[in-house]
């Protein structure tokens, strides 16, 4: 790697713990970032010549933190009166930096500039807007693309977002053991809505959105560092480790999706499945289950299987059972009806999703699942009325193609095996 | 003789490598790999999963220690290195727990392995 490649992931790397420390410093989000901009510029240009510091992260608090003081400074001489209060609160700070770098509080300064992004008062959509251009410090228009929308539009949308939370007031108080882990569990939930933004993308935006999901991946990795001990963290960093490696093998070379049954695992990411495995492993041993160590166990158990023939139906159907006690929804019993087909046959699957009918009234997959069900038990007319539900629920023109297209190969291979039967 | 080298990085800048970053990096170490595999000098290599993959056993017997993450205490040294094949994190650190009631005292940190190559080096 060339130097302005390795300073660009050292100032990546170090961005949220930097940030956040400034944060705390200056209490004020414009002025941390402004701060960590100007030192990010001084690192550009002494890195190269006086090679790299020690610790990026403490190079970056230090000089922001005196850059801004400067601009204060600057500032303070145009006006009548010095804001004494001011620096006088900031003198003390220099001294105890290297220390708190050290000290594990700092993990409350990454937890409060992530948690400041996933503010309740914010829809998800601005809260991952938030998240990616402060924390992760993509710029606008990378942002924007990601979300396929204008620059503008995003451009306003983050100036929406931060007078909220300006608005709102940040967090500063240390949070207790209660509130830390409330934290923890809105920052986890961001995370993966950063994730699902990347992972929803269809074909031809594969290429704009991934970056969203590598970058979901390197914000949970941190805070899993952070937070050695917390299954659930292991939890949802393994199921994203374990979704994303499949990426390759989602899409063909029209972009139409390809089921997980016809995927060509030799194009899974065996990297990113080894290090999910070992994380979902780890997560179990605490034996304190949560919804997303499932759901990366359900993910693990896909992984594991060589051919799709291999995949383990039953421990697929037990992990969705403990996953609807946990957090009971009926779009987890649908998901669990594929498994139960797969294991104890399309009869018993419909029984199953029969009652979610009212819930589901207007979700295409319910329609979708259902007719491949009626399919399998020959009631071909039924079937075909359930897929026509399901075209006519269909979010996008490209889901109501994919849909059609498959379940035209579903009513095709059912004629043949009904030809070959008789 | 066998001299190992063991490579240290900063874990969060590597891990903000792209893909194209880190299939760079690999293939340049390849270079260095296949030189040395060629005069049949060249013994296993590894490349490890990220410490937050890790899981530290202190103490042993019936009840032994697992501490998540890698081990962080400076004063301790590293002394040597197993590659063990495990079916599962709980096979791998029973086997470390079985190695500390053969050698008490320090810790055993079990990470995953993440590539292996065999080598060709003598044995």
């Amino acid at each position: 790697m060339t130097d302005l490649a390795w300073i660009n992931s050292a100032i990546t790397s170090s961005r949220p713990q930097a940030l956040g420390a400034l944060l705390r410093y200056f209490r004020n989000l414009e002025t941390a970032e402004e701060a960590f901009q100007e030192a990010c510029l001084k690192a550009l240009k002494n890195w190269p010549e006086n090679g790299p510091p020690r610790d990026p992260a403490a190079w970056l608090i230090f000089v922001g933190r005196n850059a801004a003081i400067d601009g204060v400074r600057r500032r303070a001489r145009e006006q009548p009166l010095p804001e004494e209060d001011v620096l006088s609160d900031l003198d003390d700070a220099e001294s105890t930096l290297a220390e708190r770098l050290d000290d594990s509080h700092y993990r409350d300064d990454i937890l409060r500039l992530l948690f400041v992004c996933c503010h309740p008062d914010l829809p998800s959509t601005q809260q991952i807007a938030l998240a990616l251009r402060i924390v992760s410090g993509l710029t606008v228009k990378q942002i924007a693309r990601a979300f396929l929308v204008g620059e503008s539009a995003m451009e306003q949308r983050i100036t929406r977002a931060k007078a909220k939370v300006a608005a709102a007031g940040l967090p500063f108080e240390t949070p207790g053991p209660i509130e830390r882990a409330e934290r923890l569990t809105t920052v986890a939930a961001m995370i993966y809505l950063v994730f699902n933004e990347g992972y929803s993308a269809s074909g031809s935006e594969v290429p704009v959105r991934a970056p969203l999901c590598d970058e979901a991946i390197r914000l949970v990795r941190l805070l899993l560092r952070l937070f050695p001990s917390e299954p659930e963290i292991m939890g949802l960093a393994a199921l994203m480790l374990l979704q994303h490696a499949r990426i390759a093998a989602r899409f063909d070379a029209e972009g139409e999706i390809i089921l997980l049954e016809d995927q060509d695992r030799s194009l899974w990411n065996q990297k990113s499945i080894a290090e999910g495995l070992a994380l979902i492993d780890k997560a179990i041993r605490h034996r304190n289950p949560g919804p997303y160590q499932a759901q990366a166990a359900i993910a693990a158990l896909h992984a594991r299987a060589r051919r799709h023939e291999d995949t383990d139906w039953v421990q697929i159907d037990l992990l969705y059972g403990a996953l609807e006690l946990m957090q009971p929804s009926p779009v987890i019993t649908l998901n669990r009806a594929v498994a139960v087909a797969k294991t104890r046959g399309p009869e018993a699957a419909l029984a199953l999703i029969e009652p979610l009918a009212d819930r589901l009234s207007g979700y295409f997959h319910f329609f979708g699942v259902k007719g491949a069900f009626l399919l399998q038990l020959g009631r071909t007319a039924e079937a075909r009325t359930a897929f026509d539900r399901a075209i006519a629920l269909a979010n996008t023109p490209a889901e109501a193609s994919h849909i059609r297209m498959h379940l035209d190969r579903l009513l095709k291979e059912n004629s043949h095996s009904q030809s070959a039967s008789l | 003789m066998f001299y190992a080298i063991l490579c240290y990085h900063a874990e969060d800048v590597v891990g903000c490598w792209s893909k194209e970053d880190d299939d760079a990096v690999m293939a340049k170490l390849a270079v260095v790999q296949e030189k040395l595999a060629k005069q049949g000098r060249l013994g296993p290599v590894a490349r490890l999963l990220p410490t937050t993959a890790a899981a530290t056993v202190r103490g042993h017997g019936e009840a032994p220690l697992v501490i998540d993450g890698p081990f962080a205490e400076t004063k301790e040294q590293l002394l040597g290195f197993y590659l063990v094949d495990c079916e599962s994190l709980d096979e791998a650190v029973s086997v470390a727990n079985e190695l500390s009631i053969a050698n008490p005292g320090g810790a055993h940190e079990v990470r995953p392995v993440g590539l292996f190559r065999p080598g060709t080096g003598p044995t």
